[in-house]
């Protein structure tokens, strides 16, 4: 087995499953953007932190927003700090590189070391938007228009891609990816992550806490389904309050799980009915 | 390689193209499956999986092509307490190995047969007996690739136990319309203005032009407010007991719609079966949750664009008569094919989506109720033919 120094295999805060190690480690010998996918709340954004962090690499974040577009990433030529500068006769006009700002993937591709860069959830971006990517992702080099230069990686950067399971990409760009999905952790598993953050919580409670938990994230007709974060801060709420160990099935502080009013009425009407019409919602 | 391989995923209905085959064969050169079945899983899995939803046909694909390797666990009682003490992790550069390293299952079951007689002690991490963490080829929580595990848990499993789980049967989606083809089409569904009031951000390189000139050359900047979708969309489902088989679809169409944020405005209200004197705000359809329709029609104006959602099958007197109302204690003064052409007359341009199958129209149950619904507005099955052809028509300036 040929070993590298890129090794990933999670960290002390980042407890991560066998298979998205590997994921990574696969994405890393290839030199392929590794594409996350997951529930909200299973970590994915952490993963990037986790890798930068074990590898002792800078990590770059570049948050996708719905107005975000390719170019973002790339450069921005600002072109009116360029005429007000000409008309006052400041700074250095005839040098358009001076106008240039890079994007966060000009970043990577310039750092002096291999960098980390996250690009995280690109699906909230326009829907072409990872099609405009495709090139520079591939080659990992751009062209900047105005000043006739290529920027090139200097060192490819671990590229991780994020995104929820709530819409599609393209093919063209998945073809380009390594892919994972981080299904949302098992008890068990779950029970070991908890155990990270809170080190000292009492075994009892927390398996009673589970056992509610997972009950509640069965249930299919809720809309938004509580995440690990939400997990975390329900156990906090419990031990605050004091919460007896029998009144935990019962779903104390449910807000603190459901974030939406619509399925904290889902929830009452299943406990009281056993069902719930709420299900196109 | 796997040429065979290729071929059995290519029948299990996975786009593979050629681009990723050729990945996975220089992963393989690079031995980044090192050497394993389950590093060649895990492997496979990485490069040519792409969504969630092929992890089962992937899996199913896996079984069925290397099947056959699993091995079985039989397990001996007295050795039970012994492994089901605690487990070290093991380092994963630790890989000292016996020269037992390829022995065949049945020669394994022998040797464990042999070594159960001589062992009388419990042990941990040892590279011959029986015991925990090791990597020996009896026992679990070890690190020997083909080894008979006993009792505990199989934190390292063989890839064809893994995929024989198929832990991701559940996201399978076939045939059914899925959420990015909605958007799609619904993104079809523009119509550019700069006729907003968002804030001016764009520079205005005309204006800037001709007012930089006006001044003599001295600059000056004109903004702009960057061009917007204008359209606003009305959509009104259908949610009575008929339409319970079209849920799933339905709720897609929803989810889709409501996630679309390219849209200055999108008004979505329910009915039971017709429309009459209220608009549900629920797909439970429950009395107070409404709206008047009349309040509707007085403040969304007729630029909105309707869609209608329903089946279209129903009693002719709920369509046709007053007092046809199916819900229990309700009475229509008006018709409910009077409202409908109330709705029809303020949006002009409106289509109706329909999930059973155009080919059924004629003959189902309701086939009357659907005939007049049907000249009533264009209607058009909900596929995705029909989806493009009822977007094209809601773009389109002429609609009857």
């Amino acid at each position: 087995m040929k070993k590298s120094d890129n090794n990933f295999n999670g960290t002390e805060a980042y407890v991560a499953s066998e298979d998205l190690q590997n994921a990574v480690n696969i994405a890393i010998a290839l030199k392929k953007p590794l594409l996350v996918k997951g529930e909200p709340g299973t970590g994915k954004t952490m993963l990037a932190m986790a890798i930068s962090k074990q590898l002792g690499k800078d990590l770059l974040i570049w948050n996708v927003k719905s107005t975000t577009k390719a170019q973002d990433g790339l450069y921005l030529y600002d072109t009116v700090q360029r005429l007000y500068d000409s008309q006052f006769g400041e700074g250095d006009v005839a040098d358009i590189g001076h106008y240039i700002r890079l994007g966060k993937l000009g970043e990577a591709f310039t750092a002096e070391t291999q960098v980390v860069l996250l690009i995280d959830e690109i699906d909230k971006a326009d829907l072409e938007f990872p099609n405009d990517l495709l090139w520079e992702l591939d080659a990992m080099e751009f062209y900047i228009n105005e000043t006739k230069e290529t920027i090139r990686a200097i060192n490819r950067p671990i590229v991780i891609i994020t995104s929820n399971a709530e819409k599609e990409l393209p093919d063209a760009f998945l073809r380009r990816c390594i892919f994972h999905y981080i299904s949302f952790p098992e008890a068990d598993m779950m029970q070991e992550i908890v155990k990270v953050h809170y080190p000292d919580l009492d075994e009892q409670l927390l398996h009673h806490a589970l056992d509610a938990f997972y009950r509640l994230r069965g249930e299919n007709s809720l809309q938004k389904k509580p995440g690990t974060s939400e997990l975390l801060d329900w156990l906090q709420a419990l031990v605050l309050m004091g919460i007896p160990l029998d009144k935990i099935k019962e779903m104390p502080y449910i807000g603190v799980l459901l974030k939406k009013n619509q399925d904290i009425d889902t929830w009452a009407e299943i406990q009281e009915k056993g069902y719930s019409r709420n299900q196109w919602l | 390689m796997f040429t065979g391989f290729f071929y059995t995923l290519k029948d299990a209905g996975l786009k593979i193209s050629m681009h990723e085959w050729l990945l996975l064969m220089n992963a393989l050169r690079e031995d980044l499956a090192h050497s394993s079945l389950l590093g060649f899983y895990r492997l496979c899995k990485a490069i040519l999986v792409k969504t969630e939803a092929d992890y089962d046909k992937f899996d199913f694909a896996f079984l069925s092509y290397f099947d056959g390797i699993a091995t079985s666990d039989e397990m001996a009682e007295e050795f039970w307490k012994w492994l089901t003490e605690d487990v070290h992790i093991r380092d994963i550069k630790d890989h000292t190995m016996l020269d037992d390293y390829l022995l065949e299952l049945e020669e394994l079951r022998q040797r464990f047969e042999e070594r159960k007689k001589e062992q009388r002690e419990c042990h941990h991490y040892g590279n011959y007996w029986i015991g925990t963490g090791g990597t020996s080829t009896m026992g679990h929580g070890g690190y020997h690739e083909r080894g008979l595990r006993l009792g505990g848990e199989g934190r390292h499993k063989s890839a064809v136990q893994v995929a024989g789980e198929r832990n991701f049967k559940d996201f399978r989606q076939d045939n059914i319309l899925d959420i990015r083809q909605f958007q799609i089409a619904f993104r079809k569904l523009r119509q550019f203005s700069t006729n907003n009031d968002a804030p001016k951000t764009e520079l205005d390189i005309d204006a800037t032009v001709n007012k930089t000139g006006d001044n003599a050359g001295r600059l000056s900047l004109m903004w702009k407010p960057p061009r917007k979708n204008r359209l606003k969309l009305l959509v009104l489902f259908d949610s009575g007991g008929s339409m319970l088989p079209y849920s799933r679809l339905c709720s897609r169409l929803f989810q889709s719609i409501r996630k679309s944020n390219h849209f200055s405005d999108i008004k979505i209200y329910y009915f039971h079966n017709c429309i009459y004197e209220h608009l549900y705000t629920t797909p439970a359809c429950r009395r107070e949750r409404w709206v008047p329709s009349d309040f509707i029609l007085k403040n969304l104006d007729s630029e909105y664009r309707m869609i209608l959602v329903g089946d279209g099958t129903m009693a002719q007197s709920e369509l046709l008569s007053k007092g046809g109302n199916a819900t229990l204690g309700m009475y229509n003064e008006t018709p409910g094919i009077e409202w409908l052409q109330r709705f029809r007359n303020q949006y002009q341009k409106a289509i109706w989506w329909n999930p059973i199958l155009r080919k059924n129209w004629g003959i189902i149950y309701g086939h009357e109720t659907i005939r007049i619904l049907h000249e009533m507005f264009p209607m058009y099955e909900l596929t995705i033919d029909g989806l493009e052809e009822g977007i094209k028509k809601l773009l389109s300036n002429k609609m009857y």
